[in-house]
C-alpha cells in the first residue's frame, strides 16, 4: 500500500488494497542468494581466520608474499565476495522491514547497494594489488 | 518508520476498579483493556473481581461472568466457547491466546491480564477490526481451483496426499499467530501474514488442485511471503499447536524448487 493510500483516506475494498499493485514475482532469487552466501561464508570462515592469523604482525612485504599464493588470494576474494553479497541483501531485508517512508526507502536501498558494491570492490583492489606484490 | 511508541489516542490511562462482589469467597482479579469509540477517551484498564466459585474455569467464563454480572458493557466476541471457532481470540497474560480454552489456573502471577489482539484497529475494548486480516485470506484464494472436467462423483485424493494437508486444515482463522508477528505488525498492508500463508500453503499442498503454480505466483513477492523471518511466534501463539512458520518455510522451499 502506497503512503497515499492508507484505508482512512481510501475507498478501495480491502480486498482492492491487499492485492494493490500485484505479486512482484520477485523474492526467491534473493532469499537463495541468502542462503548460499551463508553457507559460503560458514565454510570459509576458518580458512579465514587462519589467513588473518597468518597475517598479524607482518610487514608489507611479508603479506604480499602470502597473498601471492593463489588459493589464498582466491579464498579472500571468495570471503568478500559472498560476505558482500549477503551484506547487502541482509542490509535491504532490514531497511523494507522497518522504513515505510518510499522516498527514504529507495534512496536508502540505492546508498546500500552503492556502499556493498564500493565495499567489495574497494577489498578486491587491496587484495589484487597486494597479492599482485604491486 | 516502524512504529515504537502508541498514538496519543491510543496511550492507556488510568481505569476503573470495579467493587468486590458480595458474599464472594474465592476472588481472581481481572485487569481488562476498555475503549469505547463513542466517548473520546483514551483506552484504560479497567479492575473486575471475578467470584470463582460461581463461574467456570476459563478466562473466557471469567469475562461472561463480568458481563453478566458486573458490567453488561464489557464487549467481546465469542461463540462456540470449545477452541473452534476463533471468535474469542485475544491477548491474555502477555500471549495471544483463545479465551475459552486458556484456564484462569494458567495465569499464575497475580490478576488475569486480557487486552485485544495486537496491533489492529480496535472496534470497542477486546474487539479488533480483522478486516484487513480476513481480506487476506481471500485473496490466497481458498478453495480447490480445477480446469478438468469435473469428475461425475469426487475429486480423488490418495491418503498420503490426504495426510499432507494434516497441520494445515486445522485453522481456524483465529488470528493469534498473524497478531504476534512482528513482521505483521510492521508491514501488515503488504505482508499477508502466518495465518493466511498457512492456508496459502494448505491449497498448495492439496494434490487435487490444479492451480498450484498460480498460486505460487501470486505468493511469490518480498513482501507478501518474503517478509517471514522465521521468528516463530506463530507456532508459540498457535492455540490449536499448528506451525505456520513450517508452513510459510514449505511454500520457500517450493518457490525454489521450481527455480532450480
Amino acid at each position: 500500500m502506497s503512503a497515499t493510500d492508507t484505508p482512512k483516506r481510501s475507498m478501495r475494498t480491502p480486498l482492492g488494497r491487499v492485492r494493490n499493485l500485484g505479486a512482484a514475482h520477485s523474492g526467491t532469487s534473493d532469499f537463495w542468494r541468502q542462503r548460499i552466501t551463508a553457507v559460503a561464508m560458514t565454510l570459509l570462515m576458518i580458512p579465514v581466520i587462519v589467513i588473518v592469523m597468518m597475517l598479524l604482525g607482518r610487514n608489507q612485504a611479508g603479506a604480499a608474499q602470502i597473498l601471492g599464493s593463489l588459493p589464498i588470494a582466491v579464498i579472500l576474494l571468495l570471503f568478500i565476495f559472498a560476505s558482500a553479497w549477503h551484506m547487502k541483501i541482509g542490509m535491504q531485508v532490514v531497511i523494507e522491514d522497518y522504513v515505510h517512508n518510499e522516498k527514504l526507502k529507495l534512496t536508502a536501498i540505492m546508498l546500500n547497494n552503492f556502499f556493498s558494491i564500493a565495499v567489495a570492490l574497494a577489498s578486491t583492489y587491496a587484495i589484487l594489488k597486494l597479492s599482485s606484490g604491486v | 518508520m516502524v512504529e515504537f511508541a502508541l498514538p496519543k489516542n491510543s496511550k492507556i490511562t488510568g481505569g476503573k476498579t470495579w467493587p468486590k462482589p458480595a458474599g464472594a469467597t474465592e476472588l481472581r482479579e481481572f485487569k481488562v483493556y476498555r475503549w469505547n469509540p463513542d466517548d473520546g477517551k483514551n483506552p484504560s484498564v479497567d479492575t473486575y473481581y471475578v467470584d470463582t466459585n460461581d463461574c467456570g474455569p476459563m478466562v473466557l467464563d471469567g469475562l461472561i461472568w463480568i458481563k453478566n454480572h458486573i458490567d453488561p458493557s464489557l464487549t467481546f466476541r465469542r461463540s462456540c466457547r470449545e477452541g473452534v471457532c476463533g471468535s474469542c481470540a485475544m491477548n491474555i497474560d502477555g500471549q495471544n491466546t483463545l479465551a475459552c480454552t486458556r484456564s484462569m489456573h494458567d495465569v499464575k502471577d497475580g490478576a488475569v491480564k486480557v487486552n485485544p489482539l495486537p496491533h489492529q484497529p480496535v472496534v470497542k475494548d477486546l474487539v479488533p477490526d480483522l478486516t484487513n486480516f480476513y481480506a487476506q485470506y481471500a485473496s490466497v484464494e481458498p478453495w480447490l481451483k480445477t480446469t478438468s472436467p469435473t469428475p461425475q462423483k469426487e475429486w480423488r485424493q490418495s491418503h498420503e496426499d490426504r495426510e499432507k494437508l494434516d497441520g494445515l486444515y486445522e485453522c481456524i482463522l483465529c488470528a493469534c499467530c498473524s497478531t504476534s508477528c512482528p513482521s505483521y505488525w510492521w508491514n501488515s498492508e503488504r505482508y499477508l501474514g502466518p495465518a493466511a500463508l498457512l492456508q496459502a500453503n494448505r491449497w498448495v499442498s492439496d494434490s487435487r488442485d490444479e492451480a498450484t503454480g498460480e498460486r505460487l505466483d501470486s505468493l511469490e513477492d518480498p513482501f507478501r511471503l518474503y517478509r517471514c523471518h522465521t521468528i516463530m511466534n506463530c507456532a508459540k501463539a498457535c492455540p490449536k499447536g499448528l506451525n505456520p512458520a513450517e508452513a510459510i518455510a514449505e511454500l520457500k522451499l517450493k518457490m525454489v524448487e521450481r527455480q532450480i
